[in-house]
């Protein structure tokens, strides 16, 4: 059964140092207060697996916590490049990122084999690409059926996976809907988890296309509104797309960088998302 | 600019042309995902959006930031998770027509998004990578591809193949096992190349009007063959110029976008 929590704790529980963390939400729903929390806990050396690593892991490569990023799509959505995620590759600041890359297909498919128990999965991809020649996880098989050559790619299984969502009941069933991505896969993957919520109701009742994981799957659930920000939780909040335009020119100085950080991040307190970032949030 | 109208404006209203309605289009974002937009608000209104967060059929009505806004989720048809959209949706070639950009493009319409630079482990600039673009190159029916044309962009050979166009010519997509026919048309803001039909190299079709042979050749990083039938497409009518200019006032991000 899930543990009603605070955030802090919740963190403090779950992740440690060295461990492969999953924080999923393609988009929407993605956990950036659960981020910061890493980044005030000072966990080092993670290996961070993640679809998109957009502005949340940009964060958390530049405060130093991660050692290797596995992805398919590193990218400050609609705006460019992410600035530290490019430092750390380009110059080891502020230390170096080993890099195990992917396509979406792949990532995709990596956690359903994680969730369904399998090594591995197999999919039409990759053929001809360059990726094969640098990510050891990419393998041709041959269908035992027909012959044809195909593409597999290892399970993943992070320690924990860490995602956002709308709402959990006091039980701690969790439920979130609209753009649900691969979080209920990468949840299943993992063996510990921890969802930040909304909202924590008396009664989920149904939503449609939502996605629920029963308590029994999930490890930690912890009350964070306005936890996705600038990302957002639909029926909840707006994606805040100045902060994603803003976040450029932070990210390309280092010293305008560490500065945010120490802001934003060190002098927040858990569970109360700085004001100046806070974009309004609460039910719409 | 004396027509009336940009050369990027132009770019969006052509590659908005590539697309017929009642298609199904896998939109990437930016420049591809604003001639989409485009195409369904002026000749297409039965244009089928896909985009990779899982948004089947959506309607924005502006242009998204991502990929992901609320806006296409709540606008779809249907939303679906993201192993569904690539392993039910995009991998047994349901979809028409795959709608790409890229930073690097080569003479085999191979697309680079990946790194500049020869040495992986130590690039000379880090791109944001694959995304969805591998799968959807290899698996649509057909890509279209919009970038805007330049000496750093089209290159003889891709630093790095992210997405395979035709490989290294006539035969690879099939020695590959790649189900789609691979990319159709690469629009830019000076004209339009397609691939030869017999050895696959990218061809100049169509130029821009005021844009020369000798102009597109400039910036273009290997030496560009020219159609027989080379013709000047025809500029943006004044309905589809008007369109584009209220997507992008109704898009509230532009400032400093992209």
């Amino acid at each position: 059964m899930a543990e009603i929590v605070s955030l802090a704790e919740a963190v403090e529980s779950a992740i440690h140092d060295g461990d492969t963390v999953a924080m999923e939400g393609f988009t929407h729903l993605i956990p950036h207060a659960a981020g910061h929390e890493v980044i005030r806990q000072r966990r080092r050396d993670l290996t961070l697996v993640r679809m998109t690593p957009d502005v949340i892991y940009d964060q958390m490569i530049g405060a130093g916590c991660a050692r290797k990023l596995v992805f398919s799509w590193g990218g400050n959505p609609g705006v460019g490049s992410l600035h530290r995620f490019r430092d750390a590759v380009q110059h080891s600041w502020p230390c170096p990122l080993e890099l195990e890359e992917h396509s979406h297909a792949g990532m995709a498919n990596r956690y359903v084999a994680g969730a369904s128990g399998l090594p591995f999965a197999v999919l039409r991809g990759y053929s001809g690409t360059s990726l094969v020649l640098h990510t050891p996880n990419i393998a041709e098989i041959a269908c035992p059926f027909t012959g044809e050559t195909l593409t597999a790619v290892a399970a993943l299984r992070p320690d924990v996976t860490v995602i956002h969502a709308q709402r959990a009941d006091r039980a701690g069933n969790v439920q979130f809907w609209g753009i649900t991505g691969v979080q209920k896969e990468a949840v299943l993957a993992a063996r510990r988890s921890v969802v930040t919520v909304e909202e924590i109701v008396d009664v989920l009742d149904p939503r449609p296309g939502a996605v629920v994981l029963p308590s029994w799957t999930v490890g930690y659930v912890a009350l964070v509104p306005g936890g996705a920000h600038p990302s957002y939780a639909l029926g909840y909040s707006s994606r805040d797309n100045d902060f994603y335009v803003a976040w450029d020119p932070i990210s390309r100085d280092r010293g305008r960088f560490s500065q945010w950080l120490d802001e934003h991040v060190f002098r927040a307190d858990e569970g109360q998302p700085d004001p100046a970032l806070s974009g309004g949030g609460g039910a719409r | 600019m004396t027509a009336g109208y940009t050369a990027d404006e132009m770019m969006a209203v052509t590659a908005a042309r590539a697309l017929s309605d009642g298609m199904t289009c896998f939109v990437g974002i930016g420049l591809p995902s604003e001639a989409a937009n485009l195409a369904k608000a002026t000749h297409a209104p039965g244009l089928v959006l896909i985009y990779e967060s899982g948004t089947i059929g959506a309607k924005p009505g502006a242009l998204p930031l991502s990929i992901g806004d609320g806006i296409l989720a709540e606008t779809a048809d249907t939303v679906v998770s993201v192993p569904e959209i690539f392993n039910y949706w995009l991998q047994p070639g349901r979809i028409d027509v795959g709608f790409l950009g890229a930073a690097q493009i080569d003479k085999f319409a191979n697309i680079n998004t990946t790194v500049i630079g020869q040495d992986y482990a130590d690039p000379k600039v880090r791109l944001p990578g694959a995304g969805g673009a591998p799968e959807i190159a290899a698996s649509c029916r057909q890509v279209v591809v919009v970038v805007r044309q330049s000496l750093r962009a089209f290159v003889e050979r891709v630093d790095f193949v992210t997405s395979v166009g035709f490989g290294d010519g006539p035969g690879c997509r099939e020695r590959l096992g790649l189900t789609g026919a691979g990319p159709r048309k690469i629009i830019t803001d000076l004209g339009v190349l397609e691939p030869d039909p017999l050895t696959f190299e990218l061809t100049l079709t169509g130029v821009c009007p005021g844009v020369s042979v000798l102009d597109v050749q400039a910036v273009t990083g290997w030496d560009l063959s020219v159609s027989a039938s080379l013709r000047e497409l025809p500029p943006p009518a004044a309905a589809e110029l008007a369109a584009l200019r209220a997507l992008r006032a109704a898009t509230p991000v532009t400032e400093g976008a992209m």
